[in-house]
């Protein structure tokens, strides 16, 4: 394997599990619900992005073909994420608007 | 240097999944135990592309795209439940 | 007549795109199916739209996604470097941001890439007096994260759903 190619993917892997772990810090760590709905929303999609670049480059390099489906994983996390964000933010006001009746 | 990447990723990603899981049990509100999910299931996904690259192999692909589409459907229903089942009541 | 042809222009690409992505587009056989789907499919599914928009600027539409993904990478370290600083420092707000577009699937993509951006997540879209609800990590000046949000992603998208 190419030493450029495979410095990319290990600094792409690297990059990816970094911003994972990032992403769950913060949802771990802030204050309440609404600020730990940033963390997961953006760090994790792109750590699983950056985790994604890093597989289709090693499988195109390494293996004869194209290895494009894990583009499709990436796009599909970045079209849901803020899908279930959305969500989840929503049945938090549901719940607190129900505490506040009580 | 892509062994030694890979293993730190491995530690780190086991590490954001601990993290979930103790916003899991913590909570304190449902939602944030739906959120602990949600992130769960996107690590775990990272996690499994990780392997399908140590392992060179494919396959895990697959089950990487299963977990992403399983997830989104659990976590939309689970708000959904959320925001209907208190309507009713 | 291109009208004729491809209906849905957009669905189209993203269709053929999906099908060469997922098939890594392994053969040329596979890659001339998914044309033809491409081709077929949006005939299928059009009454399932029946105003739907239409890409008008299709290259300033392209520059928006690369902008886009330059502010995923940026938003990023913005966010990254305050989940690890001081929690008490943090401004968290509810802002509502007023629109000027008057469409529900362009206001489903602003929300998507306000929620994917800098340190914002879409709450809700009140389609009776079109406002953007958006929860903002750090926003000491919520006036000016509104000023940014109606320029750098409301105004292009006006621009290319010509909306």
């Amino acid at each position: 394997m190419n030493p450029a190619i495979e410095f990319l993917v290990a600094a792409l892997i690297l990059l990816g599990a970094l911003f994972a772990l990032l992403g769950s810090v913060g949802l771990a760590r802030l204050p309440d619900f609404f600020t730990r709905l940033h963390g997961p929303t953006k760090a994790t999609t792109l750590g699983v992005g950056a985790m994604s670049l890093a597989s289709a480059l090693y499988f195109t390099t390494t293996q004869p073909g194209l290895s494009l489906h894990e583009i499709a994983v990436m796009m599909f996390l970045f079209i849901t994420a803020p899908v279930s964000a959305h969500l989840l933010a929503k049945a938090a006001l549901h719940r607190g608007k129900d505490d506040a009746d009580q | 240097m892509l062994n030694f990447a890979i293993e730190s990723g491995f530690v780190l990603i086991g590490l954001a999944m601990l993290l979930n899981l103790w916003r899991l049990l913590r909570g304190p509100d449902i939602t944030d135990r739906i959120l602990a999910l949600d992130t769960l299931n996107i690590n775990a996904i990272a996690l499994l592309v990780l392997y399908g690259i140590r392992e060179a192999s494919g396959a895990y692909f697959e089950g990487a795209l299963i977990l992403a589409a399983m997830g989104f459907v659990a976590t939309v229903a689970l708000c959904k439940y959320l925001l209907r089942g208190d309507i009713i009541e | 007549m291109m009208r004729r042809l491809l209906p849905r222009p957009a669905l189209s690409i993203s269709l053929f795109l999906l099908w060469a992505v997922l098939g890594n587009a392994a053969s040329l056989a596979s890659l001339l199916l998914g044309a033809l789907l491409s081709v077929l499919l949006p005939f299928i599914v059009s009454p399932f739209w029946p105003d739907a928009l239409h890409i008008q600027r299709p290259t300033l539409a392209l520059r928006f996604a690369a902008r886009i993904g330059w502010d995923i990478l940026l938003a990023n370290w913005a966010v990254a470097r305050r989940v690890v600083g001081p929690v008490a420092a943090l401004h968290p707000a509810f802002v509502d941001v007023p629109l000027d577009l008057r469409d529900p699937f362009a206001a489903t993509v602003l929300g998507s890439v306000v929620s994917l951006t800098p340190g914002t997540v879409s709450i809700d879209v009140d389609r009776e007096r079109w406002v953007l609800q958006v929860h903002a990590l750090d926003a000491p000046d919520p006036q000016a994260l509104v000023r940014e949000i109606k320029q750098r992603y409301e105004a292009p998208i006006r621009e290319i759903f010509a909306c």
